[in-house]
């Protein structure tokens, strides 16, 4: 038994401490828009192990916002992005847009690209009457939550039926057999699988195996092999690009030759960067390819290329997009009203983006076709696009 | 002879009244907790907005979570690092709950009624049985806890948490619409329908400041008088030295187990409250190790045993990131920094073993053998 012995100096201490840290805990930033600046949220995984998803497409919307405040704002005044990190957390998700939303006051939000986060945020905004445009989440659930929820990008049954179509009809490919090798603990990567197995089935194919792995396992050689034993034409693999560069390198050794494909959670510069050669041959489904000629792609790929000192992937493009949709929509609707901004964003039609046109359907998801890039020599090479 | 009877008829009746009156008086903290609740849920939101009462919210989940962890982590001395697992267990039980409850009784998984209308019961209903599924769960996983000790068992409670979160990976889709639902056969509902790797949309979010601070409200109530009663130095004796302990009669495996199922029990309520707040969804990566880690960490940090140093470790690092945000990508390396900062500072934790009162009390009073908790 021991009891406590403080002097009465060390008591003032205690004291002191506590409510300093009360006083940590109670302050926060003021934030809040001034009467000449337009506030745009963005919540996206800027750590985490997602974090490059974050951090992509947090530049390409501040390419676009820098762009836009140069060439005089958006309705006479500057616009200023508010950028929060969710961590990849859905909960931390939740608190930031809540942030963004009740307590800094933007005029609409972009996030997020995960679509799990997406469907965490998405409420918030729907209750709040902010609109809420998601750069790149393809779960078909997320523009389900209410009206003010829209997207720029494709989603899940119309990448996995590209897919589904290229593997069967593609010159050199023209798969029957298709083996399926799906990070199970992603959301993308299951939603994307099922989307893509039910089109291959449909169209003929058939399905010789499906086999599963965590994100971030090392060692796949018990998939491949059994891949290997089922003798298929192509390996479909719906994850991201840290596992799928990891898992053509086990196959090559393995003696598993077949091209492998995958949807766009392979772009990124790191792909080739991981595995070389050994995915020379394969391909995958993207937003955008940065060899198209057309000049607005090309003068975005200049600009970010010197800007951040890599070459932008399909989520800085997405994010670039994004934005000057909002933009866009903002400038006709004529003010920062929420419901008026969505009613214009619901309007959009043949937006020309870096990411293709853009046009919104009724169920608030963008009509746009997708392109099937083919790695060569640790580089993605633009093969064909398949409009919708 | 006939006076000394009378007398001791008095006595016990004196005795009885005291009884009662104790146990009205013991009521007390749960009434103010309740009235604080009430008041919190009606003017907060109001008063700091909804931002500020979000955290507010996640606080009082947070707290939850870290002081029922304490009766194992910090009371009874078994590093458990598996209570994300316990009240992600407990959350899935609530969300099926209330979610294809509500289908059967609603038809539609909506929201029910208003403040303390029907649909708020099923919730808070859906939470208890959340607890006490985890609370099973807790008892399984306390049996191998009576051989191991230390960094066996914390192996064996990490286990625990990946064992459910990899289970709830290969669960099914949820089923959004009513009529699918009611015509669904078994082969549909096993695997359970909850969702997958995607998580558990679309549950209705009845989490409030009220329910959230009632369950907190009760959660330290319960871990209080647990500190101070035989039954808690029973555990206190356990983490001590366990040999001392049996050698006193103390039954070291029974009070484990309870440590365990009742640290369980709780954080499966705290799940519940978890997965039907809003802008959360539950999804299985929450009962993986990182989240566990959080509330070992506040633990820690709050001091081994002491409910008010949990409680405000748990204030503290909930606060904390959200504070930092404007170092944006830094902030995560600022508060792992001020972790390290405070270890050093404080190696026994912000409070060590005491209550936050003890430090005010002079030396005279915390004596007082009345006073239990000051001399731990």
């Amino acid at each position: 038994m021991k009891s406590l012995n403080f002097d009465f100096l060390q008591r003032i201490k205690i004291t002191g401490l506590l409510t300093l840290a009360s006083l940590v805990v109670l302050s926060g930033c003021q934030g809040g828009g001034g009467e000449d600046e337009i506030l745009i949220g963005h919540f996206g995984s800027m750590t985490g192990s997602e974090a490059t998803f974050g951090t992509s497409t947090d530049h390409g919307i501040k390419m676009a916002v820098e762009e836009l405040n140069a060439s005089g704002g958006l309705l006479g005044k500057k616009v200023r992005l508010i950028t929060y990190d969710d961590k990849g957390d859905a909960r931390e998700a939740g608190t930031a847009v809540t942030r963004l939303v009740t307590k800094d006051g933007v005029a609409a939000v972009i996030g997020e690209v995960a679509s799990g986060l997406s469907l965490a945020g998405a409420p918030i905004c729907q209750e709040n009457s902010v609109p809420m445009v998601s750069p790149s989440s393809t779960n078909p659930k997320v523009t389900k939550i209410g009206d003010m929820i829209f997207r720029v990008c494709f989603i899940d049954p119309f990448q996995g039926t590209v897919c589904a179509k290229f593997a069967r009809e593609h010159e050199g490919l023209t798969a029957s057999k298709a083996a399926i090798l799906t990070d199970q603990a992603s959301p993308y990567s299951v939603g994307l699988q099922e989307e893509f197995e039910k089109a291959f089935v449909a169209m003929g194919g058939t399905v010789v195996t499906k086999q599963t792995y965590q994100a971030g396992d090392q060692d796949f050689s018990a998939q491949l092999t059994s891949i290997r034993g089922s003798e298929p034409d192509v390996v479909f693999i719906p994850g991201y690009y840290t596992d799928a560069g990891n898992i053509a390198l086990q196959a090559r050794k393995l003696g598993l030759t077949v091209p492998l494909l995958g949807g766009d959670g392979w772009d990124s510069v790191k792909l080739g960067e991981i595995a070389g050669e050994a995915m020379d041959g394969c391909f995958y489904s993207n937003h955008y390819s940065q060899d198209d000629p057309a000049p607005r792609v090309q003068e975005f790929i200049k600009k970010y290329t010197e800007l951040h000192k890599q070459t932008p992937d399909a989520l800085a493009a997405l994010g670039y997009d994004t934005a000057r949709v909002v933009f866009e929509a903002i400038q006709r609707a004529g003010s920062t009203d929420g419901p008026a901004i969505a009613a214009e964003l619901a309007k959009t039609k043949d937006f020309d983006g870096v990411t293709g046109k853009i046009s919104i359907d009724a169920e608030r998801n963008a009509i746009k076709p997708a392109v099937i890039l083919e790695m060569q020599g640790g580089k993605p090479k633009f093969v064909t696009t398949i409009a919708p | 002879m006939v006076g000394t009877v009378s007398l001791s008829t008095k006595n016990r009746e004196q005795k009885s009244e005291l009884r009662t009156g104790n146990a009205l008086l013991g009521l007390l903290p749960i009434a103010a907790g309740l009235g604080i609740a009430t008041l919190m849920h009606f003017f907060l939101p109001g008063l700091i907005g909804q931002f500020y009462a979000r955290i507010v919210t996640d606080i009082g989940i947070t707290i939850v979570l870290a002081v029922s962890l304490n009766i194992v982590n910090g009371m009874t001395g078994q590093f458990s690092i598996g209570h994300a697992g316990f009240m992600t267990l407990g959350g899935y039980t609530a969300a099926t709950i209330t979610y294809y409850g509500s289908m059967f009784l609603w038809d539609s998984a909506g929201k029910h009624g208003g403040f303390l209308g029907s649909g708020e019961w099923l919730f808070i209903a859906s939470c208890v049985a959340g607890g006490l599924f985890a609370a099973f769960a807790g008892y399984i996983v306390g049996l191998p806890s009576l051989r191991l000790r230390g960094d066996y068992l914390a192996i064996v409670t990490l286990g625990f948490g990946e064992i459910v979160r990899v289970i709830l990976q290969q669960t099914g889709k949820t089923i959004d619409d009513v009529e699918d639902f009611k015509n669904a056969g078994w082969a549909q509902l096993i695997p359970p329908p909850v969702g997958g790797a995607v998580g558990f949309d679309g549950v209705p979010k009845y989490t409030n400041l009220f329910w959230v601070y009632a369950v907190l409200t009760i959660t330290i109530v319960v871990a209080y008088r647990l500190k101070g009663s035989s039954l808690g130095r029973a555990m206190i004796s356990v983490r001590e030295d366990e040999i001392a302990a049996q050698a006193m009669g103390v039954n070291i495996s029974r009070q484990k187990v309870l440590a365990f199922v009742m640290a369980a029990f709780f954080a499966g309520v705290a799940g519940g409250l978890f997965a039907h707040e809003r802008g959360v969804i539950i999804s299985p990566k929450d009962a993986g190790f990182q989240r566990s880690f959080d509330y070992v960490i506040m633990t820690v940090l709050g001091g081994r045993g002491s409910i008010t140093g949990v409680t405000l470790a748990a204030v503290l690092l909930t606060a904390l990131p959200e504070m930092l945000r404007d170092f944006e990508q830094y902030r995560l390396i600022v508060y792992a920094l001020l972790l390290i900062f405070m270890m050093l500072v404080r190696p026994q934790g912000l409070l060590g073993i005491h209550e936050i009162w003890n430090f005010w009390q002079r030396p005279k009073s915390s004596v007082k053998s009345a006073s239990p908790e000051a001399q731990v």
